[in-house]
């Protein structure tokens, strides 16, 4: 593979591990609650959690430069907390990429907590174990094709993310240039053949994540048992 | 290692003791007690609120205002802002579709319910519930493994296994069939008798409280009606509304013509007189027959001619062949009503059964039940 440089990869690896090993658990816990709750305000927040699936990727990366600029006040507080702006930075990626994820990590969390029956968690409950107890013995061994589908989900999408890391990260050559800013750039200059190659790898592993999921989805041990 | 739950010989320092009252929906006014080793069953129609009762005591519901006291503690106490929180409750609760854990096997799901013991122990002692409730050789087998029937077993094995202080169980017998429901009744009747803990089951089913629970309470609409022992509310309902929520059919409006010192006349109409037992009521007062399809039997020829007292005529209205019995409605001559009850076949051939076929029965005094109607209640 001497033709295709390996650095794109990298980053847009580096870019999916951050973005899943941060967004993660927010979405185990953010999932977990849309799913139990009976706030009013359920169907504001899930709408609000789907937005980044419906939005053009320029909107959020317009909305985006705007929040990292650092002539903004929230451009400025980002710049104390990372000591850089986020914009055309690694960091200001992972945060974009993060916020673009959401709704791959929460629904399929809130969808496995969903089809959970509540009645089980009350049976750890009323025998004697504690709600820490009850997570780790019971809803997790439920919930881990949840966990697995949100988590390569939100890690194949990274990899192909392309409109706001594009206007968030810009091109920088081993800082933010991903893989499919890779295939933009190549396709720009003719390179057809690379740009085929750079696109082929994605499809690979976008239909390997795919598979995973679905796999996994058949194997849904709580869907399987229950009753 | 015991098997035991609860062996205190104190009988009342163990009972249960029940006051629940809730404004908003599910509206609730529940008062109850139950003794140890006592089977209490909570009766009532569907949305009456006896799952709201049971999830309360459990600690799975907050209640606006009450009290659960069992064994002397106070787990709930609503004016002293006293909630104890579900696991220190220590109750034993057997869910309606059982809310086994589907990855463990039926020995992890027992075991997971005993607390404080080495992991070997435990599993010796979720083996031994397993053994008391005939799961025996299944200890390894996933829950979607087990029929129904054995769900319900180690459902029930997990209830006892972590030592509880009350046995809740939420109509544990509505997911399984007639023929395995029968078997059920009887391993629990026999597991019970080691139980020195309240009990309480939640049902609809009567014929099921005759033949599992000592005491009944009855509730609707989120309301206690009457809490007695079981022969004693299925047979004496305190009102007419009660009879009816506990499926008796056989009642029957009437006033009172006058008093014997043996017994008691009552007027079903102009031409329809009972002779019943005696009742502390006055000559004219307003009451309703309660007649056990029990006390009622078929008239042979020669009394239907004779003037017998307790002899009613009537046309068959339907009958349904059950089996070995007829399920008889007979349309009385005397009221504009049925009365319902049920004849051994080979006592009665297919003509007679016959929609308009005159038929006439005789009531026994003794299987009339009188409720005073100025008792009564409205229920909607």
């Amino acid at each position: 593979m001497n033709f295709l440089s390996l650095s794109p990869f990298i980053v847009s690896f580096k870019l999916a591990f951050w973005t899943t090993l941060i967004l993660l658990p927010f979405g185990m816990w953010f999932g977990r609650w849309l799913a139990y709750t009976r706030c009013s305000a359920k169907p504001w927040v899930e709408s609000l959690v789907l937005l980044p699936l419906v939005l053009p990727p320029t909107v959020i990366g317009y909305y985006l430069l705007t929040l990292f600029s650092p002539e903004s006040f929230t451009g400025q507080w980002a710049m104390q907390l990372f000591g850089q702006p986020l914009v055309f930075t690694f960091p200001g990626l992972v945060v974009a990429s993060m916020i673009v994820n959401v709704p791959f990590v929460v629904q399929p969390m809130q969808l496995a907590y969903g089809t959970m029956p509540i009645e089980i968690r009350e049976a750890a409950w009323v025998s004697g174990l504690s709600s820490a107890e009850t997570w780790w013995h019971v809803e997790l061994p439920q919930v881990w094709p949840g966990i697995l589908a949100s988590a390569t989900l939100v890690f194949s999408h990274t990899l192909g993310e392309f409109g706001v890391v594009l206007l968030v990260g810009g091109n920088i050559e081993g800082i933010t240039r991903t893989v499919s800013i890779a295939i933009y750039d190549h396709v720009q200059a003719f390179e057809m053949q690379t740009a085929g190659w750079f696109s082929f790898s994605l499809v690979v592993f976008s239909l390997a994540a795919l598979l995973i999921v679905r796999l996994s989805g058949h194997n849904n041990v709580a869907a399987k048992n229950y009753r | 290692m015991t098997n035991s739950v609860h062996k205190n010989t104190d009988v009342a320092a163990n009972m249960l003791d029940v006051s629940l009252q809730q404004r908003s929906t599910p509206a609730l006014d529940v008062k109850m007690r139950c003794n140890a080793g006592e089977l209490l069953a909570l009766v009532g129609p569907s949305g009456s609120g006896k799952t709201t009762v049971l999830r309360s005591i459990a600690g799975l519901q907050a209640i606006d205002t009450g009290f659960v006291k069992c064994a002397s503690t106070t787990w709930l106490d609503t004016k002293n802002n006293v909630n104890v929180t579900i696991q220190l409750r220590r109750v034993g609760m057997v869910f309606q579709h059982y809310a086994l854990f589907p990855h463990k096997t039926a020995l992890e799901n027992v075991a997971l319910a005993i607390r404080d013991k080495s992991t070997k122990e435990k599993r010796l002692l979720a083996a031994s519930w397993l053994e008391r409730t005939n799961m025996t050789g299944m200890e390894n087998r996933l829950p979607r493994e087990l029929s129904g029937g054995q769900r319900q077993r180690v459902a029930l094995a997990r209830a006892l296994a972590g030592n509880p202080s009350v046995l809740l169980l939420d109509e544990p017998f509505s997911a399984v069939d007639q023929q395995t429901r029968r078997k059920l009744y009887r391993e629990l009747a026999k597991l019970r008798s080691g139980l020195e803990i309240p009990m309480i089951l939640v049902t609809h089913d009567v014929l099921e409280v005759q033949q599992l629970a000592d005491s009944l309470c009855l509730i609707h609409k989120g309301q206690t009606l009457q809490q007695g022992t079981v022969h004693d509310v299925i047979t004496k309902p305190n009102n007419k509304n009660i009879a009816k929520l506990l499926g008796h059919q056989n009642l029957f409006t009437a006033t009172v013509a006058s008093l014997h010192p043996t017994l008691c006349v009552f007027k079903l109409s102009d031409t329809g007189h009972l002779n019943g037992p005696v009742v502390n009521l006055t000559k004219g007062a307003s009451v309703t027959l309660l007649i056990a399809p029990s006390a009622i039997s078929l008239a042979i020829s020669n009394e239907i001619c004779s003037k017998q007292p307790n002899l009613l005529r009537g046309t068959v209205r339907d009958a349904v062949s059950m089996g070995d019995e007829w399920s008889i409605t007979v349309h009385l001559d005397a009221i504009t009503k049925s009365l319902r009850f049920r004849v051994p076949a080979h006592t009665v051939s297919p003509e007679q059964m016959k929609p308009g076929y005159p038929i006439s029965v005789n009531v026994r005094p003794s299987g009339i039940y009188v409720i005073d109607d100025s008792f009564n209640t409205v229920i909607d």
